[in-house]
């Protein structure tokens, strides 16, 4: 559990303890909350960025679109408070990844299933998470985690669905 | 009186800045550390994201207690059963097989992960595949199951709040027993130096 080395010499710094990472997790959402008035988020981003990009290519069929075009005439994603938010997450993730020694260009889990099979399967859980989150407006942190904080009946019935299905779609899907 | 609705750029970069930066010191950068949960060798998603929701939701209660924070002031999502329940079995399919949620992905991606990158670029396409089928079924679904009664556990089943904050703070305890039981049965939570293949961390295998 001490410092180990990486491959380049710099030291890895272990992770924090969950109790550590989830009490300042509590305190920097319960942060969030007192200065904008709701939690934090993530997939919310990804909405602005899939709307910006029908917008550049075929911006009439992004207009007429019963969900990107509400969200186009409410303004540019640039103007929205979540895709600053995301911007801050990949920075914030950075420095602390750059910091602990932990930042390294690699494709995780390929040991048993190889290199093509562990990309294809990000590709389809990032598509099925992409459009869930999407049917559930929001995600493990927008709607799982910040609505817990406040209690809301959806993100209860969010959390126990996201478990179990993720369980059983790990028993099925074995080797990582 | 809280909350300050800074809805802008300077209040999204730094609230994201340290979102991202526990989340990558908890180890949820690393798609091996966030899977294991679900192999149920390393309960640190569970522990990590209870810990969060009671230490907010107690600062909340508190915080309107002491009438600094005004009440039904915070977003609270609507609630919609439906909805919830397919979009919350969706992303955890796609957690358990892409080895991220959304969030994380994000993480992953700021740490080097190619495997991140690629999960970012399945997010889009699903957005983009739930944008085409919006108007064909899909904001029918979702409006299915509403609770018209209130949008929250207190105000529509008439649960008192700190009974509530105690059930969480109940499973939050059990969560860290079992959790801690599974894994000293199982291989341990999943470390830095193993995510990196540092050389102690081969030494320890």
């Amino acid at each position: 559990m001490s410092t180990a080395s990486s491959g380049q010499g710099s030291p890895v710094r272990p992770f924090w303890s969950p109790v550590t990472a989830g009490v300042v997790l509590g305190l920097v959402l319960l942060l969030t909350f007192v200065v904008s008035g709701h939690g934090l988020g993530a997939s919310g981003a990804f909405s602005h960025l899939v709307a910006w990009g029908a917008q550049l290519t075929t911006p009439e069929a992004a207009k007429g679109n019963g969900y990107l075009g509400p969200m186009l005439a409410e303004g540019h994603a640039l103007d929205s408070w979540i895709t600053w938010e995301v911007l801050g997450v990949g920075l914030g993730a950075a420095v602390a990844a750059f910091m602990a020694g932990r930042f390294k260009v690699q494709v995780e889990g390929c040991r048993t299933i190889g290199r093509t099979s562990r990309l294809v399967r990000a590709l389809a859980g990032g598509m099925l998470a992409g459009f869930g989150a999407r049917v559930s407006a929001g995600c493990t942190s927008g709607l799982g985690l910040s609505g817990a904080a406040v209690l809301s009946i959806s993100a209860f019935v969010f959390l126990v669905l996201f478990f179990a299905t993720g369980l059983l779609v790990h028993r099925f899907a074995r080797g990582e | 009186m809280w909350p300050l609705n800074f809805g802008g750029m300077v209040s999204g970069l730094v609230c994201g800045f340290l979102f991202g930066f526990v989340l990558e010191n908890a180890g949820f950068g690393s798609s091996t550390k966030l899977t294991a949960q679900f192999r149920l060798t390393d309960w640190s998603v569970f522990k990590v994201m209870f810990t969060a929701i009671v230490v907010a939701a107690a600062g909340l209660w508190l915080l309107r207690l002491a009438g600094l924070m005004r009440a039904d002031a915070v977003f609270v999502p609507q609630a919609l059963i439906v909805a919830s329940a397919v979009g919350g079995a969706l992303v955890g399919a796609g957690f358990a097989l892409g080895g991220y949620c959304p969030g994380t992905s994000v993480v992953g991606l700021s740490s080097g992960r190619l495997d991140a990158a690629v999960f970012v670029v399945g997010l889009l396409l699903g957005t983009t595949l739930f944008a085409g089928l919006f108007d064909h079924g899909m904001r029918k679904l979702m409006s299915m199951g509403e609770v018209i009664d209130g949008d929250t556990v207190v105000d529509a089943y008439g649960i008192p709040e700190p009974l509530v904050l105690a059930l969480l703070a109940a499973a939050l305890v059990g969560i860290f027993i079992l959790g801690g039981w599974y894994e000293r049965r199982g291989r341990g939570p999943v470390t830095a130096a193993e995510v990196l293949d540092a050389p102690e961390a081969n030494a320890a295998r």
